[in-house]
């Protein structure tokens, strides 16, 4: 009979140890919103199960150096719940709070969202946009890299054996700098994005973007940052001939599939919509 | 694998039980524990029928290990009456036919309290928007939500 084991360790150390020692496959769990599913439908049989909400600065989100410091087991609702994360990167929250429903949010975590490498994860496009990155310990020690290159393609991510993601790192946000998430789903509540969109800008003191980062998530195997999209925003005040030039930055750097939720043609003609609505919000909350 | 032996708090009460590593917490209420109020519906975290509180905190019994639970406090619908003192939302549902087949009751009230603890005065639309995870085949929703909010009403009153 199949019969996994378990292991919750107190310490990084720990983790990193167990999971660079285990013979078969080995999963790290934080919320199992993802894992748990996947175990119970057969589609992953683990041999060794490492719960990581026992890691005391896993648990924890912290200032840090002006940004922030998310433990890697945080919940969606425990970031919803932080008093200034929300207020300082609003898209990152907005984002993380539209995974599944209240019960979900109690255990889905930023980091689980990421590794779980689906291309439709809501948190991951404005993570990008955002500029973060994600500490990963492993048996040589810890490695900082930015959240773009954790996933690989469908279900897949560039941690090595033994490694494990152990913080989510926000930059301090500069002067005049919103950020934006919007997915686009066919009702309101519990479904996977037929597209997401990211975007973050800075502005100078007239309103003209400086900087930018564009990600679209649910358009390609995985989540997709449009550097096209971001240079179509910088220079601009968000004037009409900036957002064509976004929309069809956007249009072009699908590669979506055809499925239930949407025609590759819809997912395209959506991923300009949302790209020009996330950045009209970007801007509004930069100060423009 | 030998079973996993666990020390937790159920309902207020200290309970211990064993576990393998892939049984969920519903799982364990229900087939190790006998505490069957708990309700399966789909296993897959849709339907909210096996909501629980976890330290206060809502979550789907089914995406949960057993194993977790060590260390922790968790409640469940079987502790929401007093004795044969019904909780408030529990009475209100009677009042207001919120069932019907009864599958989803233990899941809307045990997701009610936890909102109705956090926000004693929610709007339709934040009750609605937080109950979204649980789902009825049955009612239509609409006298959920009412006796949901009529329950906040005379909470805010009597206190
Ligand atoms: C009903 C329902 C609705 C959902 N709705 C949405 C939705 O709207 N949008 C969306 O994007 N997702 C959705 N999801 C998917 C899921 O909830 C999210 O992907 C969630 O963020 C996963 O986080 P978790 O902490 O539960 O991860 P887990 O299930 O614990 O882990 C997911 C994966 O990441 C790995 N992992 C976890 N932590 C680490 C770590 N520290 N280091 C390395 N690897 C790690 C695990 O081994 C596993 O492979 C939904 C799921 C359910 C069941
Ligand atoms: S049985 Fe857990 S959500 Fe349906
Ligand atoms: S009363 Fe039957 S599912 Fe809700």
């Amino acid at each position: 009979m199949y019969a996994p084991s378990f292991a919750a360790p107190t310490t990084v150390a720990e983790a990193v140890q167990l999971l660079a020692n285990a013979s078969g496959v080995a999963k790290v769990l934080a919320g199992g919103t993802d894992l748990l599913v996947q175990l119970r439908s057969g589609i992953l049989k683990p041999d060794l199960i490492v719960d990581t909400k026992r890691i005391p600065e896993l648990r924890t989100i912290t200032s840090e150096g002006g940004g922030y410091r998310i433990g890697a087991s945080v919940s969606g609702a425990e970031a919803g719940e932080h008093a200034t994360l929300s207020r300082d990167w609003p898209g990152i929250v907005e984002a993380v709070e539209l995974i599944g429903s209240t019960q979900i949010q109690g255990r889905a975590s930023f980091v689980g969202n990421l590794c779980n490498a689906s291309p439709a994860a809501d948190s991951v496009p404005a993570l990008i946009a955002a500029g973060a990155t994600v500490v990963i310990a492993g048996p040589n020690g810890e490695r900082e890299v930015p959240v773009e290159e954790v996933p690989t393609g469908p279900g897949s991510t560039s941690l090595a054996k033994g490694e494990m993601v152990v913080a989510v790192k926000l930059p301090p946000k500069p002067a005049r700098t919103g950020d934006a998430y919007l997915r686009f789903i066919p009702r309101t509540e519990m479904d996977i994005a037929v597209v997401g969109a990211g975007v973050c800008v800075t502005l100078d003191e007239g309103g003209t973007c400086t900087a930018a980062k564009v990600s679209l998530g649910a358009v390609a195997p995985t989540v997709l940052v449009v550097p096209d999209a971001a240079a179509a925003l910088i220079g601009s005040k968000l004037d009409d001939a900036a957002l064509a030039a976004l929309d069809a930055a956007a249009r072009a750097a699908c590669k979506p599939i055809d499925d239930k939720r949407g025609t590759i043609e819809y997912r395209t003609k959506v991923a300009g919509v949302l790209a020009r609505r996330a950045a009209a919000t970007a801007f509004k909350r930069a100060g423009a | 694998m030998a079973k996993h032996h666990i020390s937790t708090t159920i309902n207020g009460e200290p309970v211990e039980f064993l576990c393998n590593t892939e049984q969920t917490m519903l799982d364990v209420l229900r087939d190790e524990l006998h505490l069957t109020g708990t309700k399966e519906g789909c296993a897959t975290g849709d339907c909210g029928a096996c909501s629980i509180t976890v330290d206060g905190r809502l979550v789907c019994s089914c995406l949960m290990l057993g194993v977790e639970a060590e260390g922790h406090s968790v409640e469940t619908i079987e502790g929401m009456a007093d004795g044969d003192q019904l909780h408030p939302l529990q009475q209100k549902f009677l009042e207001y036919a919120a069932l019907q087949c009864g599958i989803c009751t233990p899941g809307f009230l045990v997701a009610s309290r936890a909102l109705l603890e956090r926000n004693p005065n929610p709007t339709e639309e934040e009750a609605r928007y937080w109950l979204a995870g649980n789902l009825c085949r049955c009612t239509g929703y609409d006298k959920i939500i009412r006796a949901v909010l009529d329950t906040a009403a005379d909470m805010r009153g009597a206190s």
